[in-house]
């Protein structure tokens, strides 16, 4: 059942089939994406045109490529002429292949032919075969952007794989947003041959993989998708963002247990099971997938906020209520660690307001202390960017430099950056998770705090709620973890 | 087609699984549940009696179950009032006498077999707010031990779990049994459709189930009739 998709995710040469001089076919947008990207591997373009396209050779059949130089092919040539190319990209030494072409089982009856034809012949050429319909793969371990579609994305260690290719797109943009990066992502478009567990299978053993993002509408197997994640699960984290609204009350109701069983109940509870972490939409989906990829596995549910401002504290400790986190009491010893560092007003007690009392080194000293608490199992850091926000407003009014502007405003900016830096730097050396919340991640990108984070390939969360949520269910999976006996 | 198996015969299936059900006996006249009810000291008032039959899934709806039966006099009245009701369309059926267990909290236990998933087990707060409320959790058959303790934490209303108006907090160990033998019932249970143990009372923390439902494919007649 194990398919090996190192050619189609780190291949040492791609055909392209269907490339042409017109910069709107699919052919010439993969090749486009290919070279842009960077892609190190060599690339055979392939058309009826003869000449170059972006500088390269166009090829007028497979057969003038030379043996053994390329190991996938990607197919955007039409239905009825591919099951030749695929036959010939095979005597060419290529073992896998992305068939973006349309016209299978998506196209009604005619089609639903062509893919079961497709399906036989890659069994019988022993060709890994993504797709049909498919938009395309990316692969960050080798610059490669094999899509009719953008972007490219940052590398990281999250893999992707969708039952839509849109949503392939969503999480790459995402990750261009958040900064945490992406080692592979493909679209299974019909999914003919290989599909979103087979993917999971490879991701499981990639070493360039931490966590795995799917994207499901439909299962076919219900059962045997439930077997074969479980053991998956268990080596690696895997988010589920799941499409289609469920045909409720299609059972048997003789029983109460039959009324009450919806698709989506059950899908739930098999996600809990199998140590699925379930993410509600795309946008969470990616955000869970980047809190995995880049925090340590809490040991427990014991949490601290940090905080410059009181309002900021009492939405996290809301966004806790129906969670397994637990907003903990202050234990003394760090109740009086804190004393020391803050003027008598801060909150003396859990959200730790610091009330606006902090001097030069005043954040990343408290957040020392409570991340390296033995009590502690994770944090929530609220207020990033506040000082730089102060900054970015006297640096762009008329005053600046001069009135001792240009010093307090670099003053702030570093200080942001600095608390950036001492939230990655210290749960990265504890092992205490610290997930970081400002609506400047989003509203001001540019300031020196989230930017900061971003350029340390962490996540930096636009609200509370949101960095809460993520906290939760990592909180809940190193549960999951512990409750089986599995290391955290 | 399904047909449902009569409380009686759901009773003894689950019972040979582990599940621990309400101490009861069963006969065909007022007589015959007084004499049982007298041979058999595991039956204590104050009793229930209802009427049972395969034909019959839902006895309160239609009258047919009787609580707070005090003594024998009122056991006979009962019996008698039951077996009076009986409609020609109801088939074979029987008195069923059963201990009235006390308990204020009621949970349903169940499994059910889904298309895409095979058999599924479901926990949930129950009773006749079962429905209406809605607070249920769901796993795969078979449960492992830990699948069926975090059915239980997934619940919403997981407060009634602990210590609760002077009652001691649910066992949750016996509760994982339960769920672990309602999954092995059906598992071996050939035309196994769904079942209800609905509702599972807890009683002194234990839970115990007072009614028992389970629906199989029709034509096959599973071996349920016979000793407890």
């Amino acid at each position: 059942m194990n398919h090996d998709l190192s050619s189609l995710f780190d291949p040492k040469g791609i055909i392209i089939t269907g490339v042409s001089s017109h910069p709107g076919k699919f052919g010439f947008v993969v090749l486009h994406n290919l070279l842009v990207a960077g892609y190190q591997g060599r690339v055979f373009p392939v058309g009826r045109e003869p000449g170059e396209v972006l500088g390269r050779q166009v090829f007028g059949s497979i057969d003038d490529i030379p043996d053994g130089a390329a190991d996938l092919v990607f197919i955007c040539t039409p239905q009825s002429v591919n099951e030749d190319l695929l036959r010939a990209a095979a005597a060419k030494g290529v073992t896998a292949a992305f068939f973006a072409a349309a016209g299978y089982r998506e196209a009604g009856p005619d089609g639903v032919e062509a893919e079961q034809r497709l399906k036989a012949l890659a069994d019988e050429l022993g060709i890994s075969l993504a797709g049909p319909n498919g938009q395309g793969v990316v692969s960050t371990p080798s610059s490669m952007c094999a899509q009719i579609v953008a972007p490219y994305a940052p590398a990281g260690e999250i893999a992707v794989a969708s039952q839509s290719g849109n949503f392939v797109s969503s999480f790459l943009n995402l990750a261009h947003h958040t900064g945490v990066g992406v080692s592979r992502a493909v679209a299974a478009g019909n999914a003919a041959v290989l599909g979103i567990v087979d993917y999971l299978e490879w991701f499981a053993d990639d070493p360039a993989t931490s966590v795995s993002l799917i994207y499901m509408e439909s299962i076919d197997d219900g059962r045997e998708f439930f077997d074969r994640v479980r053991p998956l699960a268990e080596r690696q984290p895997i988010i589920v963002v799941k499409g289609g609204a469920s045909a409720a009350g299609a059972r048997a109701a003789a029983s109460h247990t039959g009324a009450m069983a919806s698709d989506d109940s059950i899908f739930d509870g098999m996600c809990r099971q199998a140590g699925l972490v379930r993410a509600c939409d795309v946008e969470e989906g990616f955000e869970v997938a980047a809190t995995f990829a880049t925090q340590p596995l809490p040991q427990g549910n014991r949490t601290v906020i940090v905080t410059s401002v009181g309002g900021w504290g009492v939405a996290a400790v809301d966004a806790m209520a129906d969670t397994s986190l637990v907003p903990m009491t202050l234990p003394g010893d760090l109740m009086e660690a804190i004393d020391r560092k803050l003027p008598p007003r801060w909150s003396k007690n859990n959200p730790i307001d610091m009330a606006g009392g902090e001097t030069r080194d005043t954040v990343p000293e408290i957040l020392e202390m409570v991340a390296t608490h033995p009590e502690v199992d994770s944090v929530v850091f609220l207020g990033l960017g506040i000082q730089s926000n102060t900054a970015a407003m006297m640096r762009s009014g008329p005053f600046h430099p001069d009135h001792g502007l240009e010093r307090i405003v670099e003053f702030h900016e570093r200080q942001d950056a600095r608390y950036a830096t001492a939230v990655s730097d210290i749960s990265q050396r504890t092992g205490t998770p610290i997930v970081v919340a400002t609506e400047l991640a989003n509203a001001r990108p540019g300031n020196p705090g989230p930017a900061t984070l971003r350029s340390l390939g962490k996540m930096c969360h636009a609200s509370a709620g949101r960095a809460v949520r993520s906290l939760d269910l990592l909180s809940r999976h190193a549960a999951w973890r512990r409750a089986r006996g599995l290391s955290t | 087609m399904t047909i449902t198996l009569s409380e009686a015969e759901s009773r003894r299936i689950v019972a040979r699984h582990g599940v621990n059900v309400s101490p009861f006996v069963t006969g065909s006249s007022t007589d015959d549940v007084v004499a049982a009810i007298n041979a058999d000291p595991e039956v204590t008032y104050p009793l229930v009696a209802k009427l049972c039959g395969r034909k019959i899934a839902h006895k309160t709806e239609r009258g047919l179950v009787r609580l707070r039966i005090n003594d024998e006099e009122a056991l006979r009245s009962a019996g008698d009032d039951l077996l009076a009701a009986t409609r020609p369309e109801d088939g074979e059926v029987e008195l069923l006498v059963s201990s009235m267990v006390p308990g204020n909290r009621e949970l349903i236990a169940g499994l059910t077999t889904d298309p895409q998933f095979g058999l599924v087990a479901m926990l949930g707060v129950g009773g006749i707010l079962a429905e209406a409320v809605r607070d249920v959790s769901f796993r795969l058959a078979p449960l492992q031990p830990v699948d069926a303790a975090e059915m239980i934490d997934d619940l919403e209303t997981k407060r009634l779990f602990g210590e609760f108006r002077g009652e001691p907090a649910v066992d949750r160990d016996a509760l994982i049994s339960t769920l672990i033998g309602l999954c092995r019932a059906g598992a071996d249970l050939e035309g196994f459709v769904s079942a209800d143990l609905n509702p599972l009372i807890v009683v002194d923390g234990r839970p115990v189930a007072v009614d028992a439902l389970i629906e199989i494919e029709s034509g096959d007649e599973p071996d349920g009739r016979s000793s407890r």
